[in-house]
């Protein structure tokens, strides 16, 4: 059973469609990673795993059911999604952004309980935020912001977390540091993460399967060898590379060319 | 008890003893002592019946006005700051000022009489004009069933210029009661009785714990949107309520003193920079020190020039403006208006 599935997806905004007859499905415990060029309708696809974008055909299955025959906090109990970013301008201090995530389950009145107040520590201290914790979020850097973000999440409990350029801002540190979390997450807790990324390389070494999204819809899916091809990304991205294997684990790692005619390139090709 | 819940006690406890204290201000000086006597023993059997008179029927009911209304306005702004995510929006923001001008003009200028909620005719005009204003602009604004923020605002802008200009040519055309009107728009709570503070106090008390149940959801809608959302928030059901609670509370503040500038916009910041931005502390902070402040202006509107009155909305904006400009010079951070 897949956890998430966009079923013959059409959406967008207002007549334009950014996605046409999209079928994707991620499973408990995997890291599907979205890749594309800019503009090619990832975060599209996110907000409608999300239920914050409604189809115009087809539908997202969660749980094998209709997203939008959940209501919105039991939607929000199971899905939680990370946006490339958000308003940060009101003062609320790093812990209370946190606890916020606990709404869905304890909802918009009821005050806050013992369980809650676990949740959310154990959601700051796997993030490093526990030092933090009375900041407002107005003064946090951006790393710091982003990790106050995931904390968030985490302590949404959602088994599905939809994560939209988490490693954005983020030094070469944390953009490992959160993208090993989000694959021991998913590992540990069974969750499952649908994220897209920029960098492939990222998106190789993390990543359970890849998906290719460009021309409104999904043009290759799979373990990062099947995907990660020259053609493909030339065709994609436009952009001459090299594929390479990982010294240590093996996997594909795209090595971009400078200018260089595709004839060189095949011949480096392992 | 954390810090800021003990802020929210104290300052509660301020409110109280400055209450206290300006039952005993004014024409005639009493004591604090002998109010707690007057208050305790209303009988009067130890008691001079002209002091009696003066705390029941005069300063009581119109020291409770000024805080229930200080407190409305207080509330209004905090839950208007907190839904436009944006500190310079006070009570007046979508309109209800304007239109409670009209209403109070248009009384005024057909001389209405009667009473209606048990309000006489220019606060309860200036009701119904206050919530009518509202009611056209969120629908001029309204699209299908979405609420976009920018044009409520705009919205309320033009139609509030509108809506002055229209006050401003009846003023024009009706110059012998130029002065009635003037007053009335400058603010004032003198010579407000009980049925005043029955008809407003209760409206101001509904919508203000209608604000404050929904602290949690406009801490998440300050996340955006997209994070709400995605937090289970109905952004949609969120707004129209929020808009709905203050209107009210800005109308019945409005009926009930006039309109009075710069509470709603001075008590939530210092509510904040007191008890930080969680707005289920905020809203009730912004509340007390509404109260607080509209308390301290009246004292002052009505003493200064005894046996005259100032109007107390002059007293606000000529205390109020130099005081917030202090505040943003030096708590810039605290104000949260690193926008």
């Amino acid at each position: 059973m897949s956890a998430v599935r966009a079923q013959d997806l059409t959406c967008g905004y207002d007549q334009r469609k950014v996605l046409e007859s999209l079928s994707l499905s991620a499973n408990s415990g995997e890291v599907l990673v979205l890749l594309g060029p800019n503009g090619a309708g990832k975060t599209t696809l996110l907000r409608a795993l999300a239920r914050f974008l409604r189809p115009m055909a087809g539908m997202v299955l969660l749980e094998d059911q209709d997203l939008w025959t959940f209501s919105a906090d039991e939607a929000a109990q199971r899905v939680a999604l990370m946006p490339q970013s958000e308003r940060r301008d009101w003062p609320l201090t790093v812990e209370e952004s946190v606890r916020l995530g606990r709404a869905p389950h304890r909802g918009w009145y009821a005050p806050f309980n013992v369980e809650d107040r676990r949740i959310v520590e154990s959601a700051l201290a796997s993030t490093g935020l526990l030092e933090l914790r009375e900041r407002p979020i107005t003064e946090l850097s951006g790393g710091e912001w982003r990790r106050m973000i995931f904390a968030r999440a985490l302590a949404q409990q959602a088994n599905v977390l939809l994560l939209d350029e988490p490693t954005a801002g983020l030094d070469l540190k944390f953009q490992h540091e959160v993208l090993r979390l989000v694959r021991d997450l998913a590992k540990n807790r069974k969750l499952t993460v649908v994220v897209t990324l920029h960098d492939l390389n990222h998106a190789t070494l993390y990543g359970s399967r890849l998906a290719v999204v460009a021309e409104h819809t999904i043009v290759a899916v799979g373990a990062a060898q099947e995907v990660m091809t020259v053609d493909l990304i030339q065709r994609v991205f436009g952009v001459h590379v090299t594929i390479v294997a990982h010294p240590i684990y093996g996997t594909p790692m795209v090595v971009p060319l400078l200018e260089m005619e595709p004839a060189r390139a095949e011949e480096v090709h392992p | 008890m954390n810090r800021p819940v003990v802020v929210v006690v104290v300052l509660f406890a301020v409110l109280s003893v400055t209450a206290l204290l300006s039952l005993g201000v004014g024409a005639v000086t009493i004591s604090p002592g002998r109010i707690l006597q007057i208050l305790t023993d209303r009988e009067g059997s130890k008691v001079a019946s002209t002091e009696l008179t003066i705390i029941w029927e005069v300063r009581l009911p119109r020291l409770l006005l000024a805080c229930f209304v200080g407190a409305g306005l207080g509330t209004a702004g905090a839950g208007y700051q907190g839904l436009f995510r944006n500190p310079l929006a006070d009570p007046f923001v979508i309109g209800a000022s304007s239109g409670a001008a009209l209403g109070a003009t248009l009384a005024i200028i057909n001389g209405w009489q009667g009473t209606f909620l048990g309000l006489a005719c220019i606060p309860a005009a200036s009701l119904v004009g206050a919530l009518a204003a509202v009611a056209i602009v969120y629908s001029i604004a309204s699209v299908g069933r979405q609420i976009p923020m920018v044009s409520l605002l705009l919205a309320g802008v033009a139609l509030s210029s509108l809506l002055s200009a229209i006050v401003s040519l009846l003023m024009f055309l009706h110059e012998e009661k130029l002065m009635t009107i003037f007053g009335w728009l400058m603010g004032s709570l003198s010579g407000r009785g009980w049925a005043t503070l029955w008809s407003t106090a209760p409206l101001i008390l509904v919508g203000g714990s209608f604000l404050w149940m929904h602290s949690r959801a406009l801490d998440a809608l300050t996340f955006g949107e997209e994070s709400a959302a995605s937090l289970g928030l109905g952004i949609g059901r969120l707004r129209s309520t929020i808009v709905l609670s203050a209107s009210l509370v800005t109308a019945a503040s409005v009926a009930g003193g006039g309109i009075i500038g710069f509470i709603g916009l001075i008590a939530p910041h210092m509510a904040r920079s007191l008890v930080g931005a969680r707005h289920a502390l905020v809203i009730p902070a912004s509340g007390i020190l509404g109260g607080l402040l509209l308390l301290l202006a009246d004292d002052i509107a009505r003493t200064v020039v005894a046996p005259s009155e100032l109007p107390v909305g002059v007293v606000t904006a000529l205390m109020g403006s130099p005081f917030f400009l202090y505040l943003l010079k030096t708590q810039q951070r605290e104000l949260g208006v690193g926008l």
